[in-house]
């Protein structure tokens, strides 16, 4: 596992092989990594991966059944030891916001400051509520709000007694689809505008996207790969991250040379995985932006000059606005998806030709 | 990576030692060896009851068997049957009108339904004998305008089972339409209209589908009016008629054998132990009977004309058959004719009575308390099942608990006294029996399960993410429930109080049998006082009882008033 270190950045957040167990089974596995001061990280995966749990062992509400979680300067978790997640001053954005009914929203974000005075803390207050968007809301109380003012409130809270760290869990599960990826937006403007420090928890691999720096794909306790987003999807370790990270189809091939392996859309050129032999089977990954349907009036000039061209049947299509989304079928019966602009409005059961526009091509051991 | 490298010197962390983290443990184990005791020691009375089944009584017992244990069968087998089906008809159909129909006067029907609640059963049973015995009212009222004499003319009985069934219905529907009423509010509108598009009446679609939907809840409703039929010592003691409860009464202090009466118990509470298993049944059938996750507004049909008057009258009856009309009774009786005033003795009865009922609702709100965070914080099944065990009591008769709590504790004084007397030649006295103590006791086994349930749905509304969200803001445990949840919870903390506090001041069978000497209280007056046949003086302290018992029909009342179709219904 890679884990990208920037000597020059402060270190924030450090776990060393820390793994959490429930009775006899293991929760999180041996996961270590380094978040770096004001970095916004995200644990993405699907549910039961271990995420959660991870996070709330960082936030002191799990033990440690190994390993060390530290935070800047001071070890917080070990074996031995578990320090209250009060005196970790470490904020936490809850998935159901877990605002507090019978106090104000004033209250509520005061909460935390208890220690300062009354004026420092109004003062804070009608700061954070500037932030969020929600000045002259002090009086108020949440049930008034709406799920995306609630979660500003909470994201306001947790922030009041600027904390070393914040956590946010499934912070936007409870909003609309269309509403989260806006939501994500705002809220890494608001984390990078206070500098803090984040981890966030999501299966939403968009909202990861639109929030995170650096995102660790996360499953059955363990992290697959510790990357930026781009990297995620362009080069994604293995199968898993693959298939979890965007749409996409595996073809099998065969090592040719190093860099060189051939599939049955013929021959092509990448970083064949260490250890494979010429000869020994691969799978390459095809991304349906990856696919270029031919128009067929261009079809001979552009047959021409592209890597390769071939054939396929379409089998399924779905209307995805500004895309066709096809499904297309090869001549050994292998599937592979296309993206395609609208006006390439094809019948199913149409024959039709393309070449394989590849960047980054992915290669892994099978 | 490296992380050998980059790792710098241990600080110490926080104070969290090994040493404190064995003493957690420990705390925890401490906390669920209490938590086990407390439910043993709230079951002590049945485990008392059902321990004498094996202890010999063969002379009483055949005694028994011979001559009125047939009677007690019969009467209560009768009175069940006869109550079943009351509460019914007077819950079921007024339900069903409230949840889907609108006519005059309906948002006042609503809660006025639940008023009879107030009313004891015994109480209740005075103000009708006083008005319907041959020196009453209406009989004499009779005999003026026909001018026929002494038996001349037919009259029922009030005294009677008849009688003791329509006292008990009156107040008992309640029950039944509380539940009811929440489930047909519960169902969706949609079943309702599919089932019209299908072709089928109003009528048809009430027998053949909200009826069988909303049965789980009803047969809910019929198993609680029950157990407190087979709970009732008050009315059929007055009406002379024989059941279990007025059979373990005399058979303990007539026949002074408690052997024969702890087994009368232990046949009681079997009986009543198959209506909490019909209970429990029910509650859990009731979940797969949910249509609907969503509900919206039930469009109510308008009732007009003579339509509109059948329902307001069926919803009249009720609530002046068993509220009005008594109260009336009883106004009557405190106010013009008893002898009773409010003199120093009777404001010590008064004060007795407060005293006693604020002192087990205290108790019983601090047992509730601690099993409830019990039940939150230590997910162990021995602890869920404790708390389970210690709601038990509120299926079981005030006789029967009495007798329950009568027979360790007048055990251990025996013990406690032939110790005493061996050691140092002074007597103690009866220490546990004979003090408030046995009788506190009592009203917590019989009522922790109220101020149980209604701190467990208030902790229950309080999110675990909240505890966790208080501890990440700075807050220790004790602040987490001092600063969150207390605030939070405050009003299922006075629901709870005064919930109890009004089931104690009703309560009569234990209150007479645990009661110290020359302590009385206002149920215990009324029921003297009735027994003495002095209806008129039993009148002001039945009024009171009456008047604190509407306390919780209001708060009842409150919450039907906020649960109403469109939003989430909690029966």
């Amino acid at each position: 596992m890679t884990i990208p270190i920037n000597k020059a950045a402060s270190t924030e957040l450090q776990l060393c092989d820390v793994s959490v167990s429930y009775d006899k089974t293991a929760a999180v596995k041996a996961i270590t990594l380094l978040i770096e001061h004001g970095q916004l990280a995200c644990l993405l995966g699907p549910s039961g991966c271990g995420k959660t749990t991870l996070l709330r062992a960082i936030a002191g509400f799990e033990a440690l059944s190994s390993g060390t979680i530290q935070l800047g300067q001071d070890i917080i978790s070990n074996t031995q030891h578990t320090l209250a997640p009060e005196r970790r001053n470490i904020g936490m954005v809850f998935q159901d916001f877990a605002l507090f009914p019978h106090l104000d929203i004033a209250g509520n974000i005061a909460f935390g400051m208890r220690k300062q005075g009354r004026k420092q803390r109004r003062q804070r207050v009608s700061e954070l509520l500037e932030l969020v968007n929600l000045a002259g809301y002090e009086r108020r109380y949440p049930h008034e709000l709406s799920g995306g003012q609630q979660q500003r409130i909470a994201l306001a809270r947790a922030l009041a007694p600027k904390p070393k760290l914040l956590l946010l869990d499934e912070p936007f599960a409870s909003q609309d689809m269309e509403l989260r990826e806006m939501l994500a937006r705002e809220v890494r403007q608001i984390l990078q505008q206070e500098a803090v420090t984040a981890v966030l928890v999501t299966h939403d691999q968009h909202e990861a996207f639109a929030m995170a720096d650096v995102i660790g794909v996360m499953r059955q306790g363990q992290i697959q790969q510790w990357d930026t987003a781009y990297n995620l999807y362009h080069q994604p370790l293995n199968p898993f991250v693959a298939d979890f990270i965007g749409e996409g189809s595996m073809i099998n091939g065969e090592v040719l040379n190093p860099h060189t392996v051939s599939t049955v859309l013929g021959e092509a050129s990448g970083n064949v995985p260490l250890g494979c032999q010429p000869g020994s089977p691969v799978s390459v990954l095809i991304r349906p932006d990856d696919v270029v349907l031919t128009p067929e009036a261009a079809e001979p000039a552009l047959a021409s000059t592209a890597p390769f061209s071939t054939q396929a049947v379409i089998k399924a299509k779905v209307f995805r606005g500004s895309h066709f989304l096809y499904q297309l079928q090869l001549v050994d019966g292998t599937r592979i998806s296309a993206l395609a602009p609208s006006h390439q409005d094809y019948s199913l059961g149409v024959t039709v030709s393309f070449t394989l526009d590849m960047r980054h091509l992915v290669i892994l051991q099978r | 990576m490296d992380i050998a490298r980059t790792q710098r010197p241990l600080t110490p962390l926080g104070t969290v030692t090994a040493a404190q983290a064995r003493t957690s443990k420990r705390t925890r184990y401490l906390f669920r060896a209490l938590l086990i005791s407390m439910a043993l020691l709230v079951a002590l009375p049945v485990l008392a009851v059902f321990a004498y089944v094996f202890v010999p009584a063969p002379d009483v017992w055949q005694h028994l068997v011979d001559t009125v244990l047939a009677d007690y069968l019969a009467n209560s087998f009768w009175l069940l049957i006869g109550v079943g089906f009351g509460v019914l008809l007077l819950g079921v159909p007024v339900a069903w009108l409230n949840s889907m129909c609108r006519f005059p006067g309906q948002r006042i029907f609503e809660w006025a339904l639940l008023l009879p609640l107030a009313m004891p059963a015994y109480i209740i049973a005075y103000t009708y004998t006083g008005m319907l015995d041959f020196a009453g009212p209406v009989q004499t009222f009779i005999r003026d305008a026909t001018g026929l004499g002494y038996g001349e003319y037919y009259f029922p009985e009030v005294r009677s089972l008849p009688g003791a069934i329509a006292m008990l219905s009156l107040v008992l529907y309640p029950y039944v339409y509380l539940l009811a009423r929440a489930a047909f509010l519960e169902q969706s509108v949609c079943v309702l209209e599919v089932s019209r598009t299908l072709g089928s009446s109003a009528w048809h679609s009430f027998f053949h589908l909200a009826l069988p939907l909303a049965r789980p809840a009803i047969i809910t409703g019929l198993s609680l009016a029950l157990m407190e039929t087979l709970a009732d010592f008050g009315t059929v003691h007055y009406f002379g008629v024989d059941t279990f409860t007025t059979g373990i009464f005399r058979t303990w202090f007539g026949l002074g054998d408690s052997a024969a009466a702890a087994q009368l118990a232990a046949l009681l509470m079997s009986v009543v132990f198959m209506l909490v298993l019909l209970e429990r049944w029910s509650r859990h059938k009731a979940r797969y009977h949910h249509t609907s996750g969503k509900y919206s507004v039930l469009p109510k049909q308008q009732l007009r004309g003579k339509w509109g008057a059948l329902a307001i009258v069926v919803c009249t009856l009720p609530i002046v058959l068993g509220f009005l009309i008594p109260v009336l009774q009883l106004l009557y009786w405190a106010f013009t004719v008893g002898e009773q005033s409010i003199d120093q003795a009777f404001l010590r009865l008064v004060a007795n009575s407060l005293f006693l009922a604020a002192l087990a609702a205290g108790f019983a709100l601090l047992l509730a308390l601690l099993l409830g965070y019990g039940k939150r914080l230590d997910t162990h099944p021995v602890v869920r099942l404790s708390a389970r065990i210690a709601a038990l009591g509120y299926a079981i008769p005030g006789t029967v608990i009495a007798i329950g709590v009568l027979i360790p504790f007048v055990w251990l004084d025996t013990q406690l006294n032939n110790l005493s007397k061996a050691g140092f030649g002074l007597s103690l006295g009866l220490l546990f029996s004979g003090s408030l103590f046995t009788l506190l006791f009592a009203y917590n086994v019989r009522f922790l399960a109220v101020s149980l349930q209604t701190v467990e749905a208030g902790l229950g509304k309080v999110k675990p993410t909240i505890d966790e969200a208080g501890r990440s803001l700075g807050l220790k445990a004790f602040g987490v429930l001092r600063r969150l949840h207390l605030p939070m919870m405050q009003g299922s903390l006075l629901t709870a109080l005064l919930l109890v506090f009004v089931d104690v001041l009703k309560e009569l069978p234990a209150t007479l049998v645990l009661r110290p000497f020359n302590f009385n209280t206002l149920a215990v007056r009324a029921y003297e006082m009735a027994a003495d046949e002095r209806l008129a003086d039993a009148g002001l302290p039945s009024l009171m009882i009456v008047l604190v018992g509407i306390i919780p029909v209001i708060l009842l009342s409150y919450s039907i008033g906020r649960a109403r179709a469109g939003s989430k219904v909690q029966a």
